[in-house]
């Protein structure tokens, strides 16, 4: 089976226009307003957290609702790494992943020793204890949260415009950086392993894929840029507060909603995801929570048509992903100069 | 007896298999020397895919030891068992449905092969033209018929360069020209150097490939000769080919 010559030239259409979208956002802050840029990072950010949510779901089949954990240790280790140890903005955001990335470790050492739903409930619990411990920390506010300090703010930018340009262009590229890694991921040996694990785990397992290693290096990197994501979310909304920076609400189950409309198991389904639930969300904004309804209908819907969301019904249509992480098979060099 | 013992590819010591009060194995003692290509046979329900699904450690013995290229293996997972060497196909197939045809053996080239996305590229071709899947090499796994699947099955443990190579019921439901063809496979992976133990209900397809046959029912081990004194065993006409005919 051929694709046809006008399908290629769609795929290469459509691969062209993504980079086209990339590349005027990097001009954004040049005709948006100041508002549209914090909306923006916003979305930016939410399409980092339902990538995350989809690599553990979609293809390590870690069902997490407890991830808000790690986007809530990335905000207090932000707070902490300029407030306290007085670091600058670039070295605290990635040093807000790295704490987050530490955590990590000895949080798999107990999820992990649960499956399925008792994993799911494991992850829920951990980040409620996390919640907790986040409003004892002395120094850190407790339950009401605090605000960064003035110098951290005054670090962002000058005025206002200048702050959100920067918040805007931090998590534009954080949105790339988690796409184009996990891309790469997706596409290493790794890769190939969680791909054979989503389609099938006992076979995955028979023909040699460490399915206990492949999820740790899942959990572990979704840890990563959650963390990075929970840093610049704390820039973005100036503080920290428990119920805030660890919402279960803000940062897992709206994710959830989004990557299963938009289609578990592709990186197209995130940001397919993230853009309709805001869309709603945006477009529902006079009917206060009616979106909510209207997204939960529309998540049940797309389920029962396409259990791979609004991107599986899309490629009923398209011959391949855009944003390629297969090995397609493309004959051999020789065979096919000769039928051709 | 001891000697062939510790030359075995495989040796299970006393292996049983029960769930809960149903025993399904029964304190099986059984080699495979290297080289060899070993048939098992037995009716329904005698516990021949058990038998893999305890070899190839999807399910623990509840009892024994399984000593594979003369280490103890009984504690190790399905995916250390299959780097070492230890490959299958399942009877019913498992493809990983949503990957190309030549993604799922190359899948299983990278991982359970242990070689390079770009080596394992090479060998996927190889294996899908040897098993006569390539024209389906772009193809999803899940639009594939239910005789290709079977193929695939097959392709993607040779993918591995298994040393061990375990079949389950490979040849049910194909013409005599597709059986002969499989076989000539089955020899050719065998001339390679691959130790084969073949379940089979397709009796003369295994009769003219295996150099050892053992026969399984309620769990153990009632025949373990040639495949032709195996079959003129009374005890097993009356068990087994009774059955069937």
């Amino acid at each position: 089976m051929t694709f046809s010559k006008t399908r290629r030239l769609a795929m290469t259409g459509l691969r062209l226009g993504l980079l086209a979208v990339v590349v005027v956002l990097a001009f954004g802050p040049g005709f948006l307003e100041v508002g549209t840029m914090r909306l923006c990072a916003q979305v930016f950010l939410l399409m980092v957290l339902a990538m995350m949510w989809n690599l553990l779901a979609g293809y390590a089949d870690i069902v997490t609702v407890g991830q808000h954990a790690f986007v809530g240790i990335g905000a207090y280790a932000l707070y902490g790494l300029t407030a306290k140890a007085g670091l600058s903005l670039p070295v605290a955001i990635l040093g807000a992943g790295a704490v987050a990335l530490v955590l990590a470790v000895p949080i798999t050492a107990i999820v992990f020793r649960m499956r399925a739903a008792y994993l799911a409930i494991g992850t829920w619990v951990v980040a409620e204890v996390c919640t907790l411990l986040a409003s004892k920390i002395p120094g850190y506010g407790g339950a009401t949260g605090i605000t960064l300090p003035g110098q951290v703010i005054r670090a962002l930018g000058g005025n206002v415009r200048d702050r959100f340009a920067n918040l805007y262009w931090i998590s534009l590229g954080l949105v790339v950086v988690a796409y184009l890694a996990t891309a790469l991921l997706l596409r290493s040996r790794v890769g190939v392993g969680l791909m054979a694990m989503r389609d099938n785990e006992e076979a995955a397992g028979a023909i040699g894929v460490n399915l206990v290693a492949s999820r740790i290096i899942c959990f572990l990197w979704a840890a990563l840029f959650l963390g990075l994501a929970g840093g610049v979310l704390a820039l973005l909304n100036l503080r920290i507060q428990p119920a805030a920076s660890f919402s279960l609400i803000d940062y897992t189950v709206y994710v959830i909603f989004a990557a299963v409309i938009g289609g578990v198991g592709s990186i197209e389904g995130a940001i397919i995801g993230v853009l309709v639930y805001v869309g709603l969300r945006n477009a529902f904004s006079d009917y206060s929570n009616l979106y909510l309804m209207f997204l939960g209908a529309l998540s049940i819907l797309i389920m029962l048509v396409e259990p791979r969301g609004i991107w599986g019904l899309i490629r009923r249509v398209l011959p391949e992903n855009i944003i390629l992480v297969s090995h397609p098979y493309r004959g051999r060099a020789g065979r096919e100069q000769g039928e051709s | 007896m001891t000697a062939e013992r510790t030359s075995a590819l495989l040796d299970l010591r006393g292996v049983s298999m029960r769930f809960g009060g149903l025993s399904v194995l029964d304190t099986l003692d059984l080699a495979v020397a290297p080289g060899e290509i070993l048939g098992i046979i037995g009716p329904n329900g005698a516990g021949k895919t058990t038998l893999f699904n305890v070899i190839a450690g999807v399910l623990p013995p509840s009892e024994g030891r399984l000593i594979f290229d003369g280490r103890d293996v009984t504690g190790q997972k399905v995916w250390h068992r299959c780097r070492m060497g230890i490959g299958r196909t399942y009877q019913i197939p498992k493809p990983f449905g949503k990957m190309s045809v030549f993604e799922n053996v190359m899948a299983a080239a990278i991982h359970g092969g242990g070689v390079s996305i770009h080596t394992a590229r090479g060998r996927a071709e190889e294996v899908l033209e040897r098993t006569g899947l390539l024209h389906r090499a772009t193809l999803e796994a899940e639009r594939l018929s239910l005789l290709d699947l079977k193929r695939l099955e097959l392709a993607k443990a040779l993918g591995q360069r298994p040393r061990l190579l375990l079949l389950d019921e490979i040849a049910g439901g194909l013409t005599q020209a597709e059986c002969d063809v499989l076989l000539q496979i089955v020899r050719q992976t065998h001339v390679e150097g691959t130790t084969i133990v073949w379940i089979e209900h397709v009796i003369h397809a295994l009769r003219s490939i295996a150099g050892r046959m053992v026969v399984l029912y309620g769990g153990k081990l009632i025949a373990d000769d040639t495949p032709d004194a195996v079959l003129a065993d009374e005890r097993v006409r009356s068990v087994y080919l009774g059955e069937v005919t």
